[in-house]
C-alpha cells in the first residue's frame, strides 16, 4: 500500500447503526461500582430530580453506551466497536493498537432508556515511527455521539497507535 | 470491572496471555473510558453533585496494570466565568504510580456560580464546554 492510499483513509467516515444496548440503571449501577463513585446525583432519586430532572449516567460513560453486543441472534458479522480504527489496522496489517489520547466534549447528559447513534471519521494517520512496542502509525478518529432526539451527547476524539510487534531475535 | 463496566471486550484489558505475550505489555491494563471514569471520580469527589463535566482531555504516558498503586494529584488552574454565564474551574489532574506520571489530564468542569445556579440546568447556547481556556494538553 501506497502512502497515498494509506492517506486517502484521512476523511473517511463511518455511519454507525443505532446502538445494541440502552442506557440502563444496572450499567451505571457496574460502573460507579468499578469506580467506587458515590456521586449522590447517581445514587439519591432526589437529588437527581433536583439537579438533572431525574437520572442520568455518568458522562464519562459515554463510550459504553455504543459498544455492539458480542452476540445478537442472527448476526453473522461481529461488529466493532470504533469500526474504523479495526478497518485501518486490518488494511494496514498492524495488528496491535493502543490508545494513547482522549479527549471528551459532553453535550446532553444520557438518560436511562436512550438509545445512542456514533459517526465516525478519520481526522489524521501519522508517518511510519517506531516505539517501544513494535512499529506502527498513530492515528486519530473523532467520534459524534447523538441519542434518540438527535441531540449531540458528546464529541469524543481518541489517538490511537496501532502496530506490529518486532521478530523476537 | 474497569473493561466491562465500560462494556470493552479487548483482550488486552482481561486477558494476560495476550497482553503480555500479543500485545507485549507488561500485564492487562486499565482501559481509556475507565480511567475517564476514576478521573469523573475525582474531580466530582471535590465538587460535589452540581458539578458538571464540559470537557476531560488525557495522554496517557504509560500502561497501567494490574498491581500498580495509582495515585491522583489535581490542581486547580484558573476558574473563569464564559460569555454564556459558565463559570469553568480548568483542573490539571495526574495520574501517577511511583515517581512515574502515567496520565496527564486537563478537565474543564462547570461550578455553581452561586447557590441558585445549577449548571446542569444549562442547554444549548448556554452550555459551552469549548469555550476558550487554557486546555493546553497537545492532541497529537
Amino acid at each position: 500500500m501506497t502512502e497515498e492510499d494509506v492517506q486517502a483513509w484521512v476523511g473517511r467516515t463511518a455511519e454507525d447503526p443505532p446502538a445494541d444496548v440502552v442506557c440502563e440503571r444496572g450499567y451505571i449501577l457496574h460502573w460507579l461500582e468499578a469506580t467506587e463513585n458515590a456521586n449522590p446525583l447517581f445514587w439519591d432519586s432526589r437529588v437527581a430530580d433536583e439537579l438533572t430532572g431525574g437520572p442520568v449516567a455518568p458522562p464519562t460513560m459515554l463510550s459504553a453506551w455504543m459498544r455492539p453486543l458480542q452476540f445478537v441472534p442472527g448476526r453473522t458479522e461481529k461488529r466493532m466497536p470504533l469500526s474504523l480504527h479495526f478497518d485501518l489496522k486490518n488494511a494496514l496489517d498492524l495488528p496491535e493498537g493502543i490508545v494513547a489520547f482522549n479527549e471528551i466534549t459532553f453535550g446532553v447528559p444520557v438518560r436511562p432508556g436512550d438509545r445512542i447513534r456514533t459517526t465516525q471519521s478519520v481526522r489524521a494517520i501519522s508517518e511510519p515511527k517506531t516505539r517501544k512496542l513494535g512499529t506502527g502509525r498513530s492515528w486519530t478518529i473523532d467520534v459524534t455521539y447523538t441519542n434518540q432526539r438527535d441531540e449531540i451527547v458528546g464529541v469524543e476524539t481518541y489517538e490511537m497507535f496501532s502496530y506490529k510487534r518486532e521478530p523476537a531475535s | 470491572m474497569g473493561a466491562s463496566s465500560s462494556r470493552d471486550w479487548q483482550p488486552q484489558h482481561h486477558d494476560h496471555d495476550w497482553a503480555v505475550n500479543r500485545a507485549g505489555t507488561r500485564d492487562i491494563f486499565l482501559n481509556t473510558p475507565n480511567q475517564a471514569g476514576w478521573i469523573e471520580r475525582y474531580v466530582t469527589d471535590w465538587t460535589g453533585p452540581r458539578g458538571r463535566l464540559g470537557k476531560l482531555r488525557f495522554r496517557m504516558r504509560r500502561s497501567i496494570c494490574t498491581g500498580d498503586r495509582l495515585a491522583f494529584d489535581g490542581t486547580v488552574r484558573t476558574v473563569s466565568t464564559d460569555d454564556a454565564g459558565n463559570q469553568w474551574a480548568d483542573v490539571d489532574v495526574t495520574l501517577s504510580v511511583g515517581e512515574e506520571r502515567a496520565t496527564e489530564c486537563v478537565v474543564r468542569v462547570a461550578l455553581p456560580r452561586d447557590d441558585g445556579d445549577n449548571p446542569w440546568a444549562r442547554a444549548g447556547d448556554a452550555w459551552t464546554p469549548d469555550a476558550p481556556g487554557p486546555l493546553d494538553i497537545p492532541r497529537t
